[in-house]
């Protein structure tokens, strides 16, 4: 039982050829998009990565770049065998290499599949990530001569003004952490020494924000000292007021702005995806409608094309067989490579 | 007396047409970079138009944009032209058309030229708008109430962050305006008061910067009030302090900007104007080589079968 049969006259074949060739160019030239975004994902990612602490993420622009240079490869040897085709004396060259090459054709198409869904499911890992970063970013905004945490302060400074956010879930978390680094608090002060000391941990906390939280599109000149004391500031009430500092939070941000990202890139690959499958089965039609060309005088005969010869379960059984077969040949191999002398002796016991 | 005689054969000719045609798809390209960077300039001077004072700044990429759009106009009929030039007979059509063509063209190319030279002619009366410009914006920075000048504001802040630049010439620009609005001052407050009293025109004046002066690179939290004074910051000497503000002006910042892109557009133009011009050079040759070619054609098919050579082109012997 063929699948899916369907026949092929002459002009048809040479038509599914050149259109197939045509198509597999347009796939190659998406399949070098696919390429680009993966290599844009990765660069996006990258240049926050100081606020990221795990890299799981990353995976879904690997998977894109890889899977992208492999289709180039894939489309132009599909383009050269739809060139090969319509000249029956150069087809017979690609017959043991056309099987496999389908199996990985159809393998690589499918990782576009998967990197869809990792990016959709790896959605929390990377919003823990996130806030794993960002948290020991605020913790060490105050370590600008610390090697290796002195980059902080900049770089959330940048973050929140670029992305319009202030601190993790929102502003009150700079309440929380000293972010006023001690060789710039005068500690012969009274209000200093009564502030550290009213902390248990000898913190200097204040409700105040850095710079970074304020909001250009506030009317009024930034108050970002004294927050919660509605007295210290003229006409002010903090549990109004909105738009004195940003109102988001620089995790919630960064996370629809990745989300963002791959919802864009997303329908995109699986355009693409189509495409890649499209050209696979109408492949597979070329290549088993050329078989029934081979040896036969008459080039210009009808023949009949499919997807699988027998059916998908004969079809995995015989895969299967064929495997086992391989396996066994390669073990038997072995086996004899190590022990000669014992199968020369078997033989003359056998016969 | 013919001005830089060349011997044309005829698959000369016929490569020389070839080539004029490769160049025409070129140059209608080059009228459409031209045109995409008088979109780019007029763009870019539009986004800053809140701090430019009105001056004649929109003549120069409305000019790229024209000279673009008239260059392709011009190309597309050159290739045109040049395409039927191969065959002698289509070219009877051009015959008329191709000298006013021509003195077009030059024309055209000498636009280009002016172009180019107006690009840099326009940093000049760009500085003085730009002066006036940020000037106001930060003397009208209060007036977020006020409309026709509430978005002022957040554009000179937005400006400040994106350019690394605070004030006019420098920071000190600050301390001479109230930037600080009437609303949000407590009058009952003495020092307020005092503040107000001690200006003559009645102005709150302090020794503050907004916010968006503070420098990211800064390795302390943002100094922004009493910058000037001392003792009211531990560890804090103004005068020495690089990295607690942005130093430059955003005048020379905004100036730097457009210096690169004009200088960028202005290298392009002159670079295409050669062009241009070469290509002109050769479009008038290939049209006196046709012409030339179109006689001797006529006196070769009515004389006798020698070979004929004429002044211009050399017919080949079949």
């Amino acid at each position: 039982m063929v699948l899916l049969k369907l026949k092929f006259p002459f002009q048809k074949r040479v038509r599914l050829a050149q259109g197939l060739w045509l198509l597999s160019w347009v796939a190659m030239f998406s399949g070098a998009i696919t390429f680009a975004m993966g290599v844009f994902l990765k660069t996006e990612l990258h240049r926050r990565s100081e606020v990221m602490h795990s890299m799981d993420i990353h995976i879904v622009p690997n998977l894109l770049m890889a899977v992208g240079l492999a289709s180039v490869g894939i489309n132009i040897c599909a383009g050269k065998v739809c060139q090969d085709s319509l000249d029956p004396s150069r087809f017979p060259r690609w017959k043991t290499f056309l099987p496999p090459f389908f199996f990985l054709s159809v393998f690589v198409s499918s990782l576009l599949l998967v990197a869809m869904i990792l990016s959709f499911a790896l959605q929390p890992s990377l919003e823990e990530s996130l806030k794993i970063g960002l948290k020991n970013g605020i913790r060490f905004y105050k370590d600008t001569d610390t090697p290796g945490r002195c980059f902080q302060k900049e770089t959330i400074d940048r973050l929140q003004i670029e992305f319009q956010c202030c601190g993790n879930t929102n502003y009150r978390d700079w309440f929380e952490v000293q972010w006023v680094s001690s060789r710039y608090l005068d500690f012969t002060s009274k209000e200093v020494k009564d502030r550290v000391k009213s902390n248990i941990d000898g913190r200097y906390l204040m409700d105040g924000v850095p710079f970074s939280c304020c909001n250009p599109s506030s009317p009024r000149p930034c108050i970002q000292n004294s927050l919660l004391d509605n007295a210290a500031h003229y006409d002010y009430e903090y549990q109004t007021e909105e738009l004195n500092l940003h109102k988001r939070g620089c995790r919630q941000a960064l996370v629809s702005y990745y989300m963002g990202l791959m919802n864009t890139i997303g329908p995109c690959v699986l355009l693409f995806f189509l495409l890649q499958m499209s050209i696979l089965v109408s492949l597979r039609y070329l290549q088993t409608a050329m078989e029934g060309v081979l040896g036969e005088e008459n080039l210009e005969i009808e023949t009949e094309g499919y997807i699988l010869e027998k059916g998908v379960k004969e079809t995995l059984l015989e895969t299967k067989e064929k495997i086992m077969k391989l396996l066994q040949f390669a073990q038997v191999g072995d086996a004899s490579a190590e022990t000669p002398g014992t199968e020369s002796e078997e033989k003359p016991a056998t016969a | 007396m013919a001005v830089l005689p060349v011997r044309f054969t005829k698959t000369m000719r016929d490569k020389l047409a070839q080539v004029l045609w490769v160049l025409n798809w070129i140059s209608i390209i080059t009228g459409i970079i031209l045109f995409s960077l008088g979109i780019f300039l007029k763009v870019e001077i539009n986004k800053r138009q809140d701090l430019m004072v009105e001056r004649q700044l929109q003549s120069v990429p409305n000019m790229l944009i024209a000279v673009g759009l008239i260059a392709c106009a011009i190309n597309f009929l050159g290739g045109k032209i040049c395409y039927d030039c191969v065959d002698t007979n289509k070219f009877l059509r051009w015959k008329l058309v191709m000298l006013p063509y021509i003195i077009c063209t030059f024309f055209f190319t000498l636009s280009v030229l002016v172009g180019a030279l107006m690009c840099y002619s326009m940093l000049g009366q760009l500085e003085e708008s730009l002066t006036l410009g940020l000037r106001d914006a930060m003397r009208y920075y209060k007036d977020t109430d006020t409309p026709g000048r509430c978005f002022l504001k957040r554009t000179v802040d937005l400006l400040q962050i994106q350019f690394q630049c605070c004030g006019n010439e420098g920071y000190r620009d600050w301390f001479q305006i109230q930037w600080v609005s009437n609303r949000y001052l407590d009058m009952s407050q003495r020092e307020v008061v005092d503040r107000l009293r001690s200006n003559v025109e009645g102005k709150y004046l302090t020794d503050g910067v907004p916010f968006s002066c503070c420098n990211v690179n800064s390795p302390r939290p943002c100094i922004q009030y009493q910058i000037t004074n001392n003792s009211a910051h531990f560890n804090y000497d103004y005068q020495t302090e690089e990295l607690n503000l942005w130093m430059r002006g955003c005048r020379q910042a905004l100036l730097d900007y457009y210096t690169n892109i004009m200088h960028s557009i202005g290298l392009t133009v002159l670079i295409i104007w050669l062009f241009e011009t070469s290509h002109v050079i050769s479009r008038a040759e290939e049209k006196t080589v046709a012409e030339c070619c179109k006689q001797t054609t006529a006196t070769f098919n009515n004389s006798s079968r020698t070979k004929t050579r004429s002044s211009c082109c050399v017919h080949d012997m079949s």
